[in-house]
């Protein structure tokens, strides 16, 4: 059974120690599961993200990274990452190792980790520093005559956790929207935890295998945690929460305030089910003010064959 | 076909597609092709621009094929630092290894350098950003010479065309690379323009004055773009 609350999921696959990626670019972003590590007080991770985003920021300022992957460390479309940034500048809550690339270099390692390769050429990094600052950005002569080329190395964490509309019990994973390295990292991955919206019977992915990313193949365990994401989105269930993402700019400015944010809300609740209820307490339409309406797909005839 | 970024890139690209360009195809670093915005998208990962786009790809998808196909005609950048050549940096203020202040990073602005046909610069005119030489170099311009560098290096895309600021506009000189002011905006001096850029700046022979915005531009930029003066007020 690979059905699980977020507890059991985050206590059997999660160690101290791991390398995880939490997927999802600038959507889908699995708060729930980031929450449930930093209640468990998971330490010493290894966090590789693209985009590192208020999740890994938070999960810094609690004290459970040693190393951090990425290649763009932003509040997108707001400004800094400041636990992030106190972490790098001054070392606070500790000092914080980072590892760092372009977009396209992350693809390259998510590429080659879901592959098997020893490495990813891409045509990048040529007259910047970037190679210079992170000696893992490597050249190769082409065997073809035609230059060098940039390569990065596979990326495999320990455990990646990707959130998604829907799954089947099983773990057969459909995603719409922005589909981002998910399917890669799932794949890339030694344990993956899918986290859904809702769970569904396996006659509705049947019914449209183009729109099943992450196969259940590649998965351990499967979370039902409806509005997992917050303040991030789901397409077609849910809208970005920006005021709150607004609001982390101003907490995460004073390490004092951002300590009383997370024993508030991440160590004064129990699971998630209780951080809901305390959203809804403080803003009682706050479903209301996310709900993004309907923009439904033209059904396909995928035909009857035999 | 334009790759965007969010803000003064985005307003940028959705005012051309209201009024010069109605064709034009918007790409995001996100994977999506051919964005309608039904709002002024908050980040590259707006969903409002997935519904009703032409198509949304993993990234794989849209740094391989899309951008490194060399599909991309003009890209956006912006810049915490850029130097003469148009070189940029978003890293880091300080040393790397021990930063005074840590900014976001390349994100996939390094191989939109490489690739985008033709990169536009967007940004304010200060003296913090135009600066003789960079703290780090995260996306190569024309690198220190001319054009053909960029080429003999193997980097496909031509590199930056052109820099928009709030004072004055600046172009690359074909020959040497190095950025031209080409034109001021009304009402603001050389002087001014000189006294927020921290090398001796190279003025075009036929330095003219910016066109101000037609009525109907700013009242799309105003009304429909940015109403609530989130990008344009400041």
């Amino acid at each position: 059974m690979k059905i699980k609350s977020m507890p059991e999921a985050i206590a059997e696959y999660v160690h101290d120690g791991d390398t995880i990626a939490i997927e999802g670019f600038t959507a889908f972003i699995c708060f729930s599961a980031a929450h449930e590590i930093i209640r468990q007080r998971r330490r010493d991770l290894t966090l590789c993200r693209m985009t590192p985003d208020l999740i890994y920021d938070q999960m810094v300022a609690a004290g459970c990274a040693r190393k951090l992957v990425f290649s763009y460390l932003g509040n997108p479309g707001v400004g800094s990452l400041h636990c992030i940034r106190r972490a790098v500048e001054k070392g606070i809550p500790h000092a914080l190792e980072i590892e760092e690339y372009s977009h396209f270099g992350m693809v390259s390692r998510y590429m080659a980790g879901a592959s098997h390769l020893p490495f990813f050429p891409l045509q990048s990094y040529t007259g910047t520093d970037l190679d210079t600052a992170n000696p893992k950005i490597q050249y190769v002569e082409s065997p073809y005559g035609n230059g060098q080329i940039a390569v990065v190395p596979p990326l495999n964490p320990d455990v990646a956790i990707i959130h998604a509309q829907r799954s089947d019990e099983l773990g057969n994973t459909q995603l719409w929207g922005l589909v981002g390295m998910q399917k890669e990292v799932a794949f890339g991955s030694e344990h993956v935890i899918v986290v859904v919206e809702e769970i569904v019977d396996e006659s509705v992915i049947r019914s449209d295998p183009n729109r099943t990313l992450i196969p259940h193949i590649t998965v351990d365990a499967v979370v039902h945690q409806p509005k997992g994401t917050h303040p991030s989105y789901v397409q077609g269930y849910y809208d970005r929460d920006n005021r709150f993402y607004l609001e982390w700019d101003k907490i995460s400015r004073s390490e004092e305030e951002t300590k009383a944010w997370l024993d508030e809300w991440v160590y004064g609740v129990e699971n998630w089910e209780g951080y809901l209820e305390k959203l809804a307490a403080k803003e009682p339409e706050i479903w209301k003010r996310l709900a993004p309406g309907e923009a439904l797909s033209q059904p396909v005839n995928y035909g009857v064959y035999g | 076909m334009v790759f965007v970024g969010v803000g003064m890139p985005n307003i940028a690209c959705n005012l051309a597609r209201h009024t010069v360009a109605p064709h034009l195809e918007l790409v995001y670093e996100s994977g999506v092709f051919g964005a309608k915005p039904a709002r002024l998208p908050l980040s590259i990962g707006d969903p409002t621009l997935i519904s009703g786009a032409t198509s949304v790809c993993s990234m794989s998808d849209l740094f391989m094929n899309y951008l490194q196909g060399g599909r991309i005609e003009v890209a956006f950048l912006g810049a915490a630092q850029i130097d003469r050549y148009g070189n940029i940096n978003t890293t880091v203020i300080g040393d790397y290894d021990n930063p005074k202040v840590r900014l976001p990073g390349s994100g996939g602005a390094c191989e939109i350098a490489t690739h985008a046909q033709k990169t536009f610069i967007i940004g304010r005119l200060k003296k913090r950003t135009f600066v003789e030489e960079l703290d780090f170099r995260t996306s190569a311009g024309h690198l220190n010479s001319s054009p053909k560098t960029r080429e003999s290096q193997g980097m496909p895309g031509g590199g930056p065309e052109v820099v928009v600021t709030d004072k004055a506009i600046f172009r690359f000189d074909t020959e040497s690379g190095e950025m031209t002011l080409t034109s001021l905006h009304p009402g603001v001096t050389l002087k001014e323009v000189q006294a927020e850029v921290g090398w001796p700046l190279k003025v075009a022979s036929d330095l003219k004055t910016t066109s101000p915005p037609t009525s109907d531009e700013i009242r799309i930029i105003r009304e429909e773009l940015d109403p609530d003066g989130m990008y344009t007020s400041k």
